[in-house]
């Protein structure tokens, strides 16, 4: 590998591109660390938005009034408001709160994947739940007039159905996540965008750095929209218009 | 009509009203086990509301209906209505297969789900249930690679496997062209010659004539005449039945 | 579908349509007394109570708000303007226009709005010079510029999206009365676009104004530092749950609405197919 960080070093002094994430070693084990924080952080807050989201829908569908009304004003709280006041609502104002003996309870890290997932959640349970009215009631009727039991209507035809039509939604919400996790700056983590700032604060190629880290964002984002249409196209149902 | 055994459906003076319109005024009726039942009637005149009444999908506001030992109109929880619907299946107008399961798993879901039989003889039951209906080659096709007739063929044999003692059709083949009609209606020919109880909801008149032993004529959520289809479709008695014979035939 | 049921069936409660209510107000007022007692719960006595503390820092707040409101007015307009120019130059006959519109849109839309932000900030020099004057840039403008940016993406995508939602037989009545293409765009297709493009277009406001908190961590003078410079005036813990509850309503106040209007807007203009 050391011939291709020379090739950087000459591509310094030949153009003035200077960047150090790849011939200095220091630097580029600190770009490494971000880039697998921000994958660190999109990764865990996906899977958990997910699980908020689906746990939300069934919320919302069920029958008692109390919990309606509570996953409404959830959603709404955390779509109509910006995503970084709640980041330090949580980080500043609960983890203020939650003090244990030894410091804080959870670390800024541990701060911003909860309000990112939350706030990913919101969205995640209207997309879910926008899929679970689309599936006809006849449908439902008809699983009904087999014997399924609502649970099990559910599980096994509902869901299914409702997945795949929140796929699109779905991974335009994912994609926001990704985007998102630049947020976690604020409170100091770790993430790409504060480990770049670093690095162009200390070697001063800030126009560099800045396209780097564009195109590190357009990798991830790619990656994910990658991911999602081969998920997409696996559970495609031939002759279904989803 | 009724007969010295019991009749297996029971229908007595059902009140059933939506807001403030009422859609069935006091409908009675009688089913005997075997006994082919077609209700005929203008739109809106309540008819797929009163299948739904039977297997418990709507509940009355007032009387009673009694399939087998099963006191629909007193079924309060879910496990009660799924043990009704383990003895009545209904086939609807729009087919209502499950998309993402192929036409075999369709047949087979409810059976190993909600009956927990073995999936292995439910299997067997349901590749000669496909065959039963015309379908044997069509097990691995999707819903949506299907045709109307074929769907429907589908969810019939699909109603089939769960050995139900009283099969309700709703219109079922009013979303389809004549000729895919005729292969509809030869699969439910067959089940009654075999013994099935039906009741159905058509228009199609023809079948009705054919294979019912009584047709039920209703109108504004009334049941305004019953007979055999030979008196019924010949020698109407009421005048609103004969005006929309002869609007229909 | 279920031809026999009679149309006029009862909806259930649970889709029956929220309205902008009192009652809804109260809860929210409720919620933060909630928060404000809970704060005031770690109030040494002899310090003044927080809804003082929080009643004495409105009016400093309350400035920095209306930036931040002033900063998406003006970040929706340049957005607005240039998207609808991305919007149309992506139905262009010319392929190198319709792609470099592509790359253009699918370059901001992909970046993080933070990550442009910081764009903007350190890219764009702090004055320019033109014909001979010398015009500084102050650091809200670079926000605003580097806010636009996205916005002028996602304007782009709505307009693109509603334009091609327009059956073609509009485009051939048009050139059918010797309308050239900028022509039938601009007059005809265009203006049809406007009340479907409405509801995304007014959620995009909401997000944008969401996002102008972004501006606090570059350096902008906005509600957010203000609110961090009063807490750190004030320097006392349990003020924070009390200040971020109070910015946090204050947004909530102004983007749900904006929320409940779109669902409206929404179900009128729904594009039937």
């Amino acid at each position: 590998m050391q011939p291709v960080w020379d090739w950087f070093r000459w591509l310094n002094q030949a153009t003035g591109i200077n960047l150090t994430i790849f011939y200095d070693a220091f630097d580029r084990t600190r770009f490494a660390s971000g880039f697998w924080m921000t994958v660190k952080l999109s990764v865990i807050c996906i899977v958990l938005s997910i699980l908020i989201g689906i746990l939300g829908a069934w919320a919302q569908g069920s029958r008692h009034r109390i919990l309606r009304g509570a996953m409404h004003w959830y959603i709404q709280a955390f779509r109509n408001t910006p995503p970084l006041v709640q980041l330090y609502f949580f980080y500043f104002g609960l983890g203020s709160l939650i003090t244990g003996v030894t410091g804080p309870l959870v670390t800024n890290v541990g701060w911003a994947i909860v309000s990112l997932s939350f706030f990913a959640g919101a969205f995640n349970v209207e997309i879910f739940r926008a899929g679970i009215e689309a599936v006809p009631r006849t449908t439902i009727e008809a699983a009904a007039s087999l014997g399924f039991s609502r649970w099990q209507t559910y599980r096994q035809i509902v869901f299914p159905l409702a997945f795949r039509i929140s796929l699109p939604a779905l991974n335009n919400n994912l994609i926001n996540l990704v985007k998102t996790t630049t947020l976690a700056y604020a409170i100091a983590v770790p993430e790409m965008l504060y480990v770049s700032s670093q690095i162009w604060s200390d070697e001063l190629n800030v126009p560099v750095m800045m396209n780097v880290l564009l195109l590190c964002y357009f990798l991830l984002v790619g990656i994910v929209v990658w991911m999602m249409s081969r998920w997409e196209r696996a559970v495609r149902v031939p002759g279904f218009g989803v | 009509m009724t007969d010295s055994i019991d009749p297996i459906v029971e229908v007595r003076d059902v009140h059933l009203s939506f807001g403030t319109t009422e859609v069935l005024s006091g409908v009675s009726f009688d089913v005997r086990k075997g006994g082919v039942v077609c209700i005929i009637g203008p739109s809106g005149a309540g008819k797929s509301t009163l299948l739904r009444c039977i297997n418990g999908l709507v509940p009355i506001n007032q009387g009673t209906i009694r399939v087998a030992r099963f006191q629909v109109n007193a079924l309060k929880t879910d496990a009660e209505k799924i043990a009704l619907r383990k003895e009545v299946s209904m086939v609807f107008q729009q087919y209502n297969l499950f998309p993402h399961k192929t036409a075999l798993e369709n047949v087979m879901m409810a059976p190993i789900h909600v009956l927990r039989e073995d999936p292995k003889e439910v299997r067997e039951r349901a590749v000669a249930l496909m065959a039963k209906v015309g379908l044997q080659t069509k097990q691995d096709a999707y819903p949506g690679e299907l045709s109307g007739g074929q769907q429907q063929r589908v969810a019939i044999a699909r109603s089939l496997a769960m050995r139900p003692e009283v099969m309700l059709f709703d219109e079922v083949t009013a979303a389809l062209d004549p000729e895919t009609v005729k292969e509809v209606l030869n699969a439910i020919k067959e089940l009654a010659r075999e013994g099935m109880t039906c009741i159905l909801v058509t228009h199609e008149m023809r079948f009705a004539r054919e294979l019912a032993h009584e047709v039920i004529f209703t109108d504004g959520g009334k049941i305004v005449e019953s007979a055999p289809p030979a008196e019924l479709f010949d020698h109407p008695k009421q005048e609103r039945t004969k005006a929309f014979l002869s609007q229909v035939l | 579908m279920n031809v026999l049921l009679p149309i006029n069936l009862p909806k259930p409660a649970a889709s029956a349509p929220w309205r902008l209510e009192v009652s809804h107000g109260v809860i929210l007022a409720g919620l933060f007394v909630v928060g404000c007692g809970l704060a005031q719960a770690q109030v040494v006595p002899g310090q003044p109570s927080v809804l003082d503390t929080i009643a004495k820092w409105t009016p400093v707040l309350a400035k920095g708000f209306v930036f931040n409101l002033a900063i998406s007015f003006v970040a929706m307009t340049i957005g607005t303007m240039a998207g609808f120019f991305l919007g149309a130059a992506q139905i262009s006959l010319l392929a190198p226009v319709r792609g470099g519109a592509w790359l253009t849109m699918n370059f901001f839309r992909n970046a993080p709005w933070l990550v442009l932000l910081f764009y903007c900030m350190f890219l764009i020099p702090f004055q320019v010079t033109i014909f001979g004057k010398t015009i500084p840039i102050p650091d809200w403008t670079k926000a605003t510029l580097g806010l636009a940016l996205p916005v002028m993406a996602n304007v782009a995508e709505v307009v693109r999206g509603a334009i091609q939602s327009i059956p073609t037989t509009q485009w051939e009545a048009a050139s059918s009365l010797a309308f050239n293409r900028r022509q039938a765009l601009w007059m005809i297709i265009i203006p049809q676009c406007i009340k479907r493009m409405l509801p995304p277009w007014m959620n995009l406001y909401a997000i944008l104004t969401m996002s102008t908190v972004l501006a606090s961590i570059v350096g902008v003078d906005e509600m957010m530092t203000q609110t961090q410079r009063a807490l750190s005036a004030e320097a006392r813990p349990g003020l924070l749950l009390a200040f971020y509850s109070y910015v946090l309503l204050w947004f909530f106040a102004y983007c749900y609405p904006i929320a409940r209007w779109t669902v409206r807007l929404e179900a009128r203009y729904a594009v039937r197919q």
